[in-house]
């Protein structure tokens, strides 16, 4: 028996999952990993497990569950909040999704198109007419989700300095005090924000929020400021990474670029790609509430469970030869949004919001290209969101 | 006989993650409150091939497919 795996650890590649979980694969569906803390915990690596775990009530995202795993330091013992959405479970979290489904909508979020493309065209001309070379996180790959996302939910923007840094600083810490500060900071932001809005409304979700579940008395101000906190985050920081790091892999894989430039109707089967290719978020967190039989283990009750989203996307079984780019593989049954109750709420803003970013950014900058040597731009460590720390490019 | 599906949705498991209408817009759509819906004349399936790509995309096996 050879030894457990240390979850999570940093990516050597940062498009690849890290190369020491290659013993993951041989072990597929389940096998075990060790959590920093030295707790073992059962890892999920094959694609039909997960579906099946993802969608199975036994499992739960309470994180305030004292038997709750936790990934990092940082993490452990965060239970002074409840974190909305994604860290409560059924009756909770679908009354808190149903007050927000209608505005995530695939048909809104096309009406957003156009507002999307305009900001997007507007970063753009900023970047021609200051001239290459430019970091990219801070010129585009971040203002373009945290425009769009303000934009919708009524945050003014003039504010995203703050909640920017506040947002690195709740997802990456690094010690649990600077977590707790960092959701105090913006639980107080937003409490402000929506206590200004229910005198003087502007037309953004939040709004919406207050007009109709909050003075209806639906909701109270704490589980508004609490879902407000998870979509201003969840709203700019994924999508910031992926096009960050969509860019990058774009840029290492120029075959597939030329053909993606070739043919923008390509994109939106390469944004699956990416997103499968990728897998931002590894490592999907669930506790056991019963025992569960599946691929031949039992889970047991109270049991850790972690979803090595990076791993699962490449379970050969689903897709063919699956560490190489390839968007003409059927590629849409991918894991990266999750799967189950909790599947992501904003996937068809990202989705639209990668598609215009990275479509636009090619199409307008044919000569784009690093600036740095790939091996020197500094990449997320393998504890939070994976993405480009800075991405120095010239065109 | 080649005949069409009979496709049920269950609004009340439906989360709205869109998967459908994304992976079979000419069948799926969704209503104003953002849950699944047929389009209408396509009840039964409209002989698309990806009807069945699209109830297994649900994230939460909302929507059932059987042949009529």
């Amino acid at each position: 028996m050879s030894e457990t795996v240390a979850f999570p650890q940093d990516r050597t590649c940062p498009y690849h999952p890290p190369a020491a979980y290659a013993p993951l694969r041989e072990t597929r569906p389940l096998s075990r990993v060790t959590l920093f803390d030295g707790r073992s915990v059962w890892v999920v690596t094959g694609h039909a497990e997960a579906r099946a775990l993802l969608s199975d009530g036994r499992l739960s995202s309470d994180r305030q569950n004292a038997a709750f795993p936790a990934t990092t330091k940082r993490f452990k013992g965060l239970t002074a909040r409840r974190t909305a959405l994604l860290g409560v479970d059924d009756p909770e979290h679908n009354t808190q999704r149903r007050m927000l489904i209608p505005s995530f909508s695939v048909k809104r979020i096309a009406a957003l198109r156009p507002q999307i493309q305009q900001t997007v065209d507007r970063l753009i001309d900023g970047m021609t007419a200051k001239g290459a070379p430019a970091e990219l996180v801070s010129a585009f790959a971040l203002p373009v989700p945290s425009m769009v996302i303000c934009a919708l939910l009524g945050v003014p923007y003039e504010d995203h300095e703050f909640f920017e840094a506040k947002s690195r600083q709740l997802l990456r810490g690094p010690e649990l005090s600077d977590v707790e500060e960092a959701r105090h900071s913006l639980d107080g932001y937003l409490r402000d924000l929506i206590g200004r809005k229910r005198t003087d409304p502007g037309d953004g979700l939040l709004d919406e929020l207050i007009a109709q579940r909050l003075e209806t008395g639906q909701t109270d101000v704490e589980e508004l400021v609490a879902l407000a906190v998870i979509l201003l985050i969840a709203g700019h920081e994924t999508t910031a990474n992926m096009i960050s790091l969509g860019t990058f892999t774009l840029l290492r894989h120029p075959e597939q670029l030329a053909e993606l430039r070739a043919d923008p109707s390509l994109m939106s089967e390469a944004v699956e790609e990416l997103m499968r290719f990728l897998s931002i978020a590894d490592g999907m967190l669930r506790v056991a509430t019963e025992d569960i039989e599946i691929g031949g283990v039992t889970i047991g009750a109270d049991d850790g469970v972690v979803f090595s989203t990076s791993v699962i996307n490449r379970d050969e079984s689903v897709f063919p030869d699956p560490d190489s780019l390839d968007w003409h593989r059927p590629t849409r049954h991918h894991l990266a949004f999750g799967f189950g109750i909790h599947q992501c709420l904003g996937q068809n803003l990202a989705r639209a919001e990668m598609e215009i970013a990275l479509g636009s950014l090619f199409a307008r900058l044919p000569g784009l290209r690093l600036a740095e040597e790939p091996d020197r731009i500094p990449f997320k460590p393998g504890d939070t969101i994976q993405g480009m720390i800075e991405l120095p490019v010239a065109w | 006989m080649v005949s069409g599906m009979r496709i049920s949705i269950d609004q009340g498991v439906c989360i709205g993650a869109g998967q459908c209408a994304l992976t079979a817009p000419d069948v799926f759509t969704q209503d104003d409150d953002g849950f699944s819906e047929l389009l209408p004349g396509r009840e039964d399936g409209n002989g698309s091939p990806l009807v069945r790509e699209a109830a297994r995309a649900c994230p939460v096996a909302a929507i059932s497919v059987e042949d009529a």
